[in-house]
């Protein structure tokens, strides 16, 4: 059988959605960033509302996430997007709004505004990408960052005596009377990568219930950060960061019980 | 229609010129002297007058940025503050003046540095004038000198604003912030139904994505962008200089002064023409664009220059730049907070100016 043959419309099971634009992607081989893109780009075209979903990209490696999403975005201040958002979702509250984090940004620098608008109910989506690390300017110590874990600013590993304690931001915001729905997922395997979509569909049509912040937290790898291969990295995702970030649901509507 | 006069202080006129200008949103978080404003958006329930936007934020940083989120959607936005707020909103407004957007940020300045007093200053021109964040940027700065200019800056601010594609500042102080006075109000205007091409309100199929950034990691086109920012203040430097001359025609004297300062000035003005002494008060309006050429016309025909600032002499150096050597100039002003009188003027003005050689 020839390349031609199998390259038939007819033969056709998946294709990229059209809202991610053609531009080549700037993050490296291996990382999260551009599943989790896919997955939101999926979201909006099967939910129908490109034309309504303004998103919100702060400073961090997916600040130019506006190369990438065929959507209305705006660049924000390191730390800011909630702030942003909170913005653009009181002017136009008919509209789907969304953030775009990693955690340094939501967990470090952006800690106020991340509580805040969580604590308001701002109608709106937070994607939060947590890696441990900053990736963007070359991999030094996140909030997130493991104990005892090697970045470029705990060379001989995070001793927290030292440098503080990993922050578990998902757990906090789900304590916030208004957070709606709050999950982490991953994305590293297919099963993963569908549970993923799945919670991030949820925070998408939860909008439409004006019932305050759906925050999805998905641990990624940062292989470049890491100084692993990309099968490494998810390796030790599964193996350092699973255990002390657990996937799963960790405050669902009572209504949608 | 009835003309409508109120009482009003000079804070709350900028919260009722705000709806009436058909602002959608407001942003802010307290701080003395200034918290009328958002106190009194609040109490006026501006949300069921106009369906105006009123949320105190977090933090002076996250009201800055909610502004940023609202007027890259098209929006009327704003914030107000004070001198310690203001030096917190640095960062946000930098990437406004960036990311090309319209919004006004009112300063009811009091004196610093760091928490200072919280008493009337205008020791924020410096950093009203000649950027206050990072990056080159300006900011079209209005300087009221009165409740009625703290009401009619409002409208023309949100306009000259989206003229420009720039933030607009009102430099108010504490004076002008608390004081009462005798107000016009203009009538309501209506907000805004259709948003300008740029915004983000969500892409369409007939047009491509709307971004809003200030981020450019190519130099080259980096240095574009930053030219044709530039180009833009070129142009309000051409189209939007604004000042007020006061007994100027004559005068072999002139004090230059703006805002509160400027009120103690005419009245030291008056006083000084009473015993002869023939001097006028030159009020920039406009901070950025300065008036350096209305400033530099009347040189020639003067003795001597004393500008009045309650501060330690900053706007003196763009007077001096004006006049470029062409006659004296003197800076006389109180710190901290201090209000100088119009006789220390007079006395200043009589040293440092006339008597002075």
């Amino acid at each position: 059988m020839e390349v031609t043959d199998i390259i038939k419309a007819e033969n056709l099971i998946y294709k990229r959605t059209p809202l991610l634009t053609e531009n080549i992607l700037s993050y490296c081989p291996g990382c999260g960033h551009g599943t989790v893109h896919r997955l939101i780009m999926e979201t909006i075209e099967e939910m129908g509302i490109q034309s309504q979903t303004i998103g919100v990209a702060p400073v961090g490696c997916s600040v130019l996430a506006y190369q990438f999403m065929d959507i209305d975005m705006q660049q924000a201040a390191h730390g800011r997007a909630p702030a942003v958002a909170t913005g653009i979702k009181r002017v136009m509250p008919e509209k789907f709004v969304f953030t775009y984090q990693g955690d340094g940004d939501l967990a470090a620098i952006g800690t106020a505004e991340t509580i805040h608008a969580c604590n308001r109910g701002e109608n709106i989506t937070i994607i939060f990408i947590n890696n441990g690390i900053y990736g963007m300017t070359g991999g030094q110590m996140a909030p997130t960052t493991l104990a005892g874990m090697v970045t470029s600013t705990s060379p001989y590993g995070r001793n927290t005596a030292m440098m503080g304690n990993p922050i578990k931001m998902t757990e906090l915001v789900a304590q916030l009377p208004g957070t709606y729905y709050v999950t982490r997922q991953a994305v590293h395997t297919p099963a993963a990568v569908r549970k993923c979509k799945k919670a991030i569909r949820k925070a998408f049509e939860n909008q439409k219930l004006n019932k305050g912040v759906s925050f999805v937290e998905v641990v990624s790898n940062c292989n470049s950060g890491w100084k692993m291969t990309p099968n490494q990295a998810n390796i030790w995702m599964e193996e350092n960061m699973f255990p002390f970030y657990p996937l799963g649901d960790i405050k669902v509507p009572e209504d949608s019980l | 229609m009835e003309r409508d006069f109120r009482l009003m202080k000079g804070n709350e006129a900028i919260a009722e010129a705000a709806i009436r200008a058909g602002a959608d949103a407001y942003y802010g978080y307290p701080i003395t002297p200034q918290s009328e404003i958002i106190e009194y958006l609040m109490a006026e329930k501006a949300y069921d007058r106009t369906g105006m936007v009123v949320l105190q934020a977090e933090s002076e940083i996250a009201a800055i940025n909610m502004v940023y989120g609202a007027a890259a959607c098209g929006r009327r936005a704003m914030t107000s503050s004070s001198s310690p707020g203001i030096s917190l909103k640095q960062e946000g407004i930098s990437y406004i003046a960036g990311a090309e957007l319209p919004c006004l940020i009112v300063n009811v300045v009091r004196g610093g540095p760091g928490l200072g007093t919280i008493q009337p200053s205008q020791s924020d021109y410096f950093q009203s004038t000649k950027g206050g964040g990072h990056g080159d940027y300006r900011l079209l700065v209005l300087a009221p000198a009165s409740v009625q200019e703290s009401s009619d800056f409002v409208e023309l601010a949100f306009d000259l604003a989206f003229k420009y594609r720039n933030p607009v500042l009102i430099l108010s102080d504490g004076v002008i912030g608390q004081m009462m006075e005798k107000v016009e109000l203009k009538p309501q205007r209506k907000r805004l139904t259709e948003y300008e091409n740029w915004s983000t309100t969500g892409k369409t199929p007939d047009r491509q994505r709307n971004i809003i950034t200030s981020l450019e990691l190519d130099a080259h086109k980096q240095e574009l962008i930053n030219i044709r920012i530039q180009a833009k203040y070129k142009r309000m430097q051409e189209e939007e200089v604004r000042y007020e001359k006061i007994l100027c025609d004559d005068a072999e004297y002139m004090i230059v002064a703006f805002g509160s300062s400027a009120r103690i000035c005419e009245k030291a003005v008056h006083v000084a023409r009473g015993k002869g002494i023939k001097v006028g008060l030159f009020r920039p309006i406009t901070l950025f664009p300065y008036p350096s050429k209305p400033i530099e016309e009347m040189a020639d025909k003067l003795k001597g220059i004393l500008t009045v600032e309650m501060n330690a002499g900053q706007m003196v150096e763009d007077v001096r730049l004006a006049v470029n050597g062409k006659v004296k100039v003197e800076y006389f002003g109180r710190l901290g907070g201090v209000i100088p009188s119009p006789s220390e003027v007079l006395n200043a003005l009589e040293e440092k100016i006339i008597g002075g050689k």
